[in-house]
């Protein structure tokens, strides 16, 4: 079967998918069409349709292996794509060379799984990497910018935070200065990959506070990639399912709930959930 | 009933089969024979598009001198009491060396001469390349690595930062503008050791010394070692960069990027000193 011949996905949410993708759309700030990727012998996008909601916590979820950090790396430009479309405000951004993709990314940020910050620098240089990089800005223009974020997300009062180096801070400070980082060039969407792995049930459940509130302060579309159910139902306003190299489910948490396909089923009753065998389940 | 005929194949076999098995054969050993030609020049052109991306990124803005000078330090200044070390015993070494050989004719006297010569041509440019791989080529294989398999190199990406001209372009420049530099600190402390071995334990005049040294010595003799140390430092630090660009996996992918990188390094300075060495000979033939 050729990629472009590939089957349509199950959407659960039937308002996903329709309109006209080269056009501005007020309610889905991307869109994803037919998206295929193989790193042989292994096909590992097998046409994904995906729609991410303006300025709200859109949640991808899927077991280990599943490609939900290629498909973010697809969002992001970091991979080329073999088939498929990927519409950022209308614009199919899968034919831009590398300075329209540069010029692209100043909408995004991104959150990396483990912070990814530069251990040559410290935490004020991570921070204000992207807008020494990008722009001639004053050095008090910038130091006022990162002091703005330090403060927003409660790193202001950690002793000598600024002078720190990546090595020197916690898990949970690593998130926060990753997100600093991200959220330094005011983006308009924000990636987050797994942002809460290899974090204490309390390092976890702050991050996602964190993750919530810059959504709420900041106004940015997010999209969280994630396994963590727990997580995903606390944060999301909208969740899409990643299985077999295909969104198989994408709706709201109460839809997702209800949905009975058996990757999803099973998805969220070992994470314990819901009980083994009930129909809609409750939230935990 | 007459024999079945080589390509119609025994009586049941189906007609053609041995012919099909024959061209299976061909194909594998031709494949067999072209395998290592085609991995040596995937081996080359991996290489030399990392190179060209590196340099094409020195004539791109932003000019960012102060990763240059930061590389610079690292190489050069870094590596300065390694060279000292080295370079000191072995031109003491090698002054022992030509002093055993030479007083079997009793020409002692040339120990400068000899000294100085193979330090300048062969034992600095090639002795400081392996020391620059041993300590910043595998420093580079291991941090570029490292910044890899935690995502730094692709963090830099998001932020529209070419990472080859980020990263692997001052790395390359640093090595190629600091290798003659650390070449010719080699040759002053090789010829110190020498002088110091040769005068102070086997009692070598040193008006003598001095005057063959100089008799025989000469630009030439350091323009060569000069500039054979910067193509070794591109070969070097392409390698190492390599390495560490293209790790895949974890620690222990990292530690393997590394030993490669200073074997690939080391083998790589050694095969391309042999065919400079022949080049500079042709172009500049020994003096009779």
């Amino acid at each position: 079967m050729s990629p472009q011949n590939a089957n349509p996905p199950a959407v659960v949410d039937p308002s996903a998918g329709g309109g006209a993708l080269a056009v501005r759309d007020e309610r889905w700030q991307i869109r994803v069409r037919g998206l295929h990727k193989s790193f042989p012998p292994q096909h590992v996008l097998r046409g994904v349709d995906l729609d991410i909601e303006r300025g709200r916590t859109n949640i991808i979820i899927g077991g280990s292996g599943q490609g939900k950090s290629v498909l973010m790396k697809h969002l992001m430009g970091l991979l080329k794509p073999d088939a498929g479309q990927i519409w950022v405000d209308g614009v199919d951004v899968v034919p831009f060379g590398d300075q329209e993709m540069g010029k692209l990314r100043r909408k995004y940020g991104m959150v990396f799984q483990y912070a990814a910050l530069f251990d040559s620098m410290n935490v004020v240089e991570n921070i204000a990497f992207p807008l020494l990089e990008r722009y001639h800005l004053p050095k008090s223009e910038v130091m006022e910018r990162v002091r703005d974020l330090l403060k927003r997300l409660d790193l202001e009062n950690v002793g000598g935070i600024e002078q720190k180096f990546p090595p020197e801070l916690s898990g949970g400070q690593r998130k926060r200065v990753g997100l600093a980082r991200a959220l330094i060039d005011r983006p308009e969407i924000l990636l987050y990959d797994e942002p809460t792995t290899g974090l204490d049930p309390v390092a976890t459940k702050n991050v996602d506070e964190m993750i919530r509130r810059t959504a709420d302060e900041f106004g940015v579309t997010s999209v969280v990639i994630s396994h963590d159910m727990a997580s995903t139902f606390r944060i999301g306003d909208r969740i899409s399912m990643l299985a077999g190299g295909k969104i198989i489910v994408s709706g709201t948490p109460e839809e997702v709930l209800q949905s009975q396909l058996p990757p999803l089923r099973e998805f969220v009753e070992m994470s314990g959930l819901v009980a083994p065998g009930s129909g809609s389940g409750a939230q935990a | 009933m007459t024999a079945p005929s080589s390509v119609d194949g025994a009586p049941g076999e189906e007609p053609g089969t041995r012919s099909k098995t024959a061209t299976k054969i061909a194909t594998a050993l031709i494949e067999a024979a072209v395998a290592p030609v085609r991995s040596m020049l995937t081996y080359a052109g991996d290489r030399t598009l990392l190179l060209s991306s590196a340099v094409a990124g020195l004539f791109r803005k932003p000019f960012r001198l102060r990763l240059f000078l930061e590389q610079m330090d690292f190489v050069g200044v870094g590596s300065l009491p390694i060279i000292c070390l080295v370079g000191l015993f072995s031109g003491a070494v090698s002054a022992q060396q030509a002093i055993a050989a030479l007083r079997i004719f009793n020409q002692e006297r040339f120990v400068g001469a000899t000294v100085g010569i193979s330090l300048a041509q062969e034992l600095a440019p090639v002795f400081t390349a392996l020391m620059i791989t041993a300590r910043a080529g595998s420093g580079m294989a291991t941090e570029l690595g490292s910044m890899r398999i935690t995502e730094q190199i692709d963090a830099l990406t998001t932020f529209a930062v070419d990472p080859i001209q980020y990263l692997v372009t001052p790395r390359i420049v640093a090595t190629v503008l600091m290798m003659p530099v650390m070449t010719m600190v080699f040759n002053i402390v090789g010829l110190l050791g020498a002088y110091a071995y040769s005068i102070y334990f086997e009692h070598i005049d040193l008006g003598q010394f001095i005057q063959q040294f100089t008799y025989w010595t000469d630009p030439k003799d350091y323009m060569i070692g000069m500039t054979k140390a910067a193509v070794f430092g591109v070969t070097l630090s392409v390698a190492a960069c390599y390495q560490g660009f293209h790790v895949r996996g974890g620690a222990k992918e990292v530690g393997l990027a590394t030993t490669r990188a200073v074997v690939a390094g080391s083998v790589s300075v050694l095969v391309s000193d042999y065919f400079l060495i022949d080049i500079f000979h042709i172009l500049w033939p020994y003096q009779s």
